[in-house]
């Protein structure tokens, strides 16, 4: 009959053409991850420019492969032209709020692969625990690991996650939040935290790093040196959010370098007093970076191909961040709408469904400049044990 | 299995082994388990009445933990299981302890709903488990309900053959068995709820003729709603029904619920709308649905069940019988229907604050434990009737993909304010005892997710 499928020729090989494969460099975010995908009666075409698209292509075409009652697998006759919207599309995890086991990471990586995610964005250290096993700076985890013998990350592990991610298309960025949430790094550096005041006497608590004395960029230059051979990805991510003032206000050395300085009462200039000067011990490095919103949002001088990270929600205020950023020239990556943490009842994956990065006022040029998003899962009531439900 | 929980975990096992510089310290040989009734009640199912009182003395070189019935002494092993530490070298160590305690509420209950989402024999059981180490001893059943009939009914096989998800996504008799023995050595009741007349689009998949054909302009739609109050055939189907239910289920009680019965299809059908005349209810179908509800409880009744019901049973003015429990569930004030419902002189059991399935981002578990049953208008008379209450986990989002993290801890938050006395309010200490016994409940294969930011010394895997 004529409606009646043809199993005669039964398809049994796809064939993937791969015109620069480049497979044993490292997805980056210029990567071309276009695909073609042919697929008719007697032959099955996967083809793509890079190895990167040949794996989406890949995804896809597992999606497509049906099973019927009889338990024969079928395939449609398919014809797709695909690439991405967006170059960037990444997953933000947070292994200081909870240690995260290696095995962990890896299944996240895997269901990034099946969601076409490209971007892991490792949020590897802050306040609470720092479990990342420095060369340079072993006391760092020694003394700032929730547990310097079960819940760190050795140089294996993190080039396990690299390499595991490197197969999947997906780049690790790896994030060393700075001034701020750096309580962690206090016990392993000694002098590198500011000692908060009480009155004439240092109060025995820390607060961010202490931007007035050269030890801290010595310290800061010898970490990222280290952080930039182990990383691969050209961009490091550089936090610079949610800095608190009160400690910088409270140290009288601090008080009497913004005085000498010039700086007045604005505290935001000290921030970009520091954050400057990160910026180009990692640009000497050789590396490109991300910044949290604040960093723009307090006026410190930022290298143009700087990509400002948009995180904070209120109201749709967002969007306005996003035009602000984009019209300044910056290149953005959206997150606030995607902060997966913050749960709620019900089918809320329509919220973040419904969100179009792109509607603020602006030029082409500017919505150009928009390179894409990230979904957020920050750790403060995360772990493993309930990582992948609440994440996928 | 309490051996196993206080040792199992222990990688150092330092077994009659003693420290190099060993002090003569004093060394705990035994624990004494003595059940003062003359029958321990260990062969039969546990009940509202039981008694899980239990004394525990803990001192070398012999504990006794003394308690009236066999359910005492299970409250007490847990007691004693959570007692015993580690020290930094491995040693398991225990204070020397007297302890004499009771649960303030008879009834502590968790409600799992296998309908939403199937959930796994498996699940269940972990989930018995985790009941067992925060004390609940009632597991409410929500077996059944509008999306799927997984139960295996043996009277009435095209129940679950036409009414589960699938055919493999179903409880067999030996599962359900399972399930209630599994429970009783924990000293866990369980109650199925079989909830009817709404709540019962998946029954009319396998049981013809008995939910309410809906009609539109004088013609069936082809859609029904809830159970056909007004055939005959509707009771003699129930009878048959819970006769089966009855003996399946050994606990004295049966959930029928009642809640949610949406009456519009009943008012478009000419039968339902005539017997309305016949009865004199005039339009108030809340009289329909009280007649009906008074018939299933005769009938639950007649098979010396006792019987649960939601509160809309009782808000809609059925002539329950005396010992008929009430399950208060609505937010909405709450209080007030506690004071209603112990005011006519029924039993009470409180979930409105409890709906564990209702998320939120944060430390939801200072709020659960921060509800004061008691809080309401009444007399000591009224308050006495209020005997416990329920954390409910319903399924529209749940399965066994995250069902034990969302769960657990927050459960145990219920389960404290259920089980201590009305002045454990602190919520500093109770979060510090949160964070230790999650981490507890993770050694002990429980993946109760983090209360706060932290680490748990042996992590789940």
């Amino acid at each position: 009959a004529e409606n009646e499928p043809s199993w005669e020729t039964p398809c049994t090989k796809l064939l993937v053409y791969v015109s620069t494969p480049g497979c044993d460099g490292f997805p980056s975010l210029d990567s071309n991850e276009s695909y073609k995908l042919s697929v008719s009666k007697g032959s099955m075409l996967l083809s793509a420019e890079t190895i990167w698209g040949a794996l989406r292509g890949l995804e896809t075409f597992s999606q497509l492969v049906g099973r019927d009652e009889n338990g024969t697998y079928y395939i449609n006759e398919t014809e797709i032209v695909d690439f991405p919207r967006f170059p960037h599309r990444g997953l933000l995890l947070d292994t200081s709020r909870h240690y995260l086991p290696l095995k962990a990471i890896l299944e996240t990586l895997d269901v990034m692969a099946y969601n076409k995610f490209n971007v892991f964005h490792w949020h590897i250290v802050d306040d609470p625990s720092f479990p990342y096993e420095s060369s340079t700076f072993p006391e760092l985890s020694k003394q700032g690991a929730f547990n310097a013998m079960t819940h760190v990350y050795t140089a294996s592990d993190v080039r396990s996650v690299i390499e595991y991610a490197r197969l999947r298309g997906i780049r690790v960025i790896a994030e060393f939040d700075t001034p701020g949430h750096t309580l962690s790094w206090g016990p392993g550096a000694p002098g590198l935290l500011t000692p908060c005041y009480m009155g004439k006497a240092p109060s025995g608590v820390y607060g961010p790093i202490n931007p007035i004395v050269n030890s801290t960029y010595q310290f800061v230059t010898r970490l990222f040196q280290e952080v930039s051979t182990v990383f691969p990805d050209f961009f490091l991510h550089l936090g610079g959010d949610e800095v608190d003032f009160t400690c910088w206000k409270s140290n009288p050395e601090i008080r009497a370098f913004m005085v000498e300085m010039g700086l007045g009462q604005d505290y935001k200039k000290l921030e970009s007093f520091y954050i400057q000067r990160l910026l180009d011990i990692v640009s000497s490095l050789g590396k490109g970076y991300i910044v949290w919103q604040e960093v723009f949002d307090n006026d410190v001088k930022l290298r143009p191909d700087t990509i400002i990270h948009v995180w904070k929600e209120n109201n749709l205020q967002y969007l306005n961040e996003m035009a602000n950023v984009t019209r300044s020239g910056y290149r953005a990556l959206l997150s606030a709408p995607w902060y997966l943490n913050r749960i709620s009842y019900g089918q809320d994956w329509i919220e973040a469904y419904k969100v179009e990065p792109l509607m603020f006022e602006g030029s082409p040029e500017q919505k150009a400049l928009v390179i894409g998003g990230e979904a957020c899962m920050w750790g403060e009531y995360v772990d493993v044990t309930n990582l992948t439900p609440r994440l996928w | 299995r309490y051996y196993e929980y206080i040792f199992g975990h222990s990688w150092r096992r330092t077994w009659g082994r003693r420290p190099l510089a060993a002090r003569a310290e004093p060394e705990l040989f035994q624990l004494q388990v003595v059940i003062e009734a003359r029958d321990p009640g260990c062969d039969r199912h546990p009940q509202l009445a039981s008694s899980e009182a239990y004394h525990l003395t803990v001192t070398e070189p012999v504990a006794i933990l003394k308690a009236p019935e066999v359910w005492g002494a299970l409250r007490g092993l847990e007691t004693f299981s959570q007692l015993v530490h580690e020290d930094d070298y491995g040693s398991v160590l225990v204070n020397e302890s007297e302890i004499n305690d009771f649960p303030r509420f008879a009834h502590r209950g968790v409600l799992l709903d296998t309908s939403r989402h199937y959930l796994p024999l498996k699940s269940i059981l972990t989930n018995l488990d985790a009941m067992a180490f925060n004390k609940f001893n009632v597991l409410h059943w929500h077996i059944v309900d509008d999306q799927s009939f997984p139960y295996q009914s043996i009277y009435f096989p095209e129940l679950s053959d036409k009414g589960a998800y699938s055919s493999n996504l179903i409880y067999t008799p030996t599962d359900v068995r399972v399930v209630i023995e599994y429970a009783r050595l924990r000293g866990i009741r369980v109650i199925p709820e079989f909830d009817t007349p709404g709540h019962t689009q998946s029954w009319g998949k396998g049981q013809k003729d008995l939910l309410t054909p809906c009609y539109n302009g004088g013609q069936p739609t082809g859609s029904f709603g809830p159970v056909n109050p007004v055939w005959n055939t509707t009771y003699d189907f129930m009878t048959k029904f819970f006769k089966e239910i009855s003996s399946v289920f050994p606990d004295e009680f049966i959930h029928l619920g009642g809640d949610e019965v949406d009456f519009s299809c009943w008012k478009s059908n000419p039968e339902v709308k005539e017997f309305m005349k016949k009865q004199g209810f005039g339009i108030d179908y809340a009289k329909l649905e009280s007649y009906y509800v008074q018939n299933i409880l005769d009938i639950v009744s007649s098979y010396n069940k006792g019987q649960m019901v939601w509160q809309e049973v009782f808000d809609h003015k059925a002539q329950l019988k005396p010992d008929t429990v009430v399950q208060v569930w609505m937010a909405n004030n709450y209080a007030r229907e506690l004071s209603r419902v112990t005011g006519a002189g029924f039993t009470a059991v409180l979930s409105a604050p409890w709906y564990l399935d209702y998320i939120s981002y944060g430390q939801d578990w200072k709020k659960y434990y921060s509800v004061e049953p008691l809080n309401f208008p009444g007399s000591e008379e009224q308050k006495k009737l209020l005997i416990g209450g329920e954390a409910c986990l319903w399924g529209e989002f749940v399965d066994a993909t995250n069902l034990t993290p969302r769960l657990w801890p927050r459960a145990s938050a219920v389960g404290e304010r259920l089980w201590s006395s009305s002045n454990v309010t602190n919520l500093q200490d109770a979060y510090k005892r949160l964070t230790n016994h999650r981490c507890r409940m993770l050694r002990r294969g429980i993946a109760a997710e983090p209360v706060f930011v932290g680490y748990c010394a042996h992590e789940a895997r």
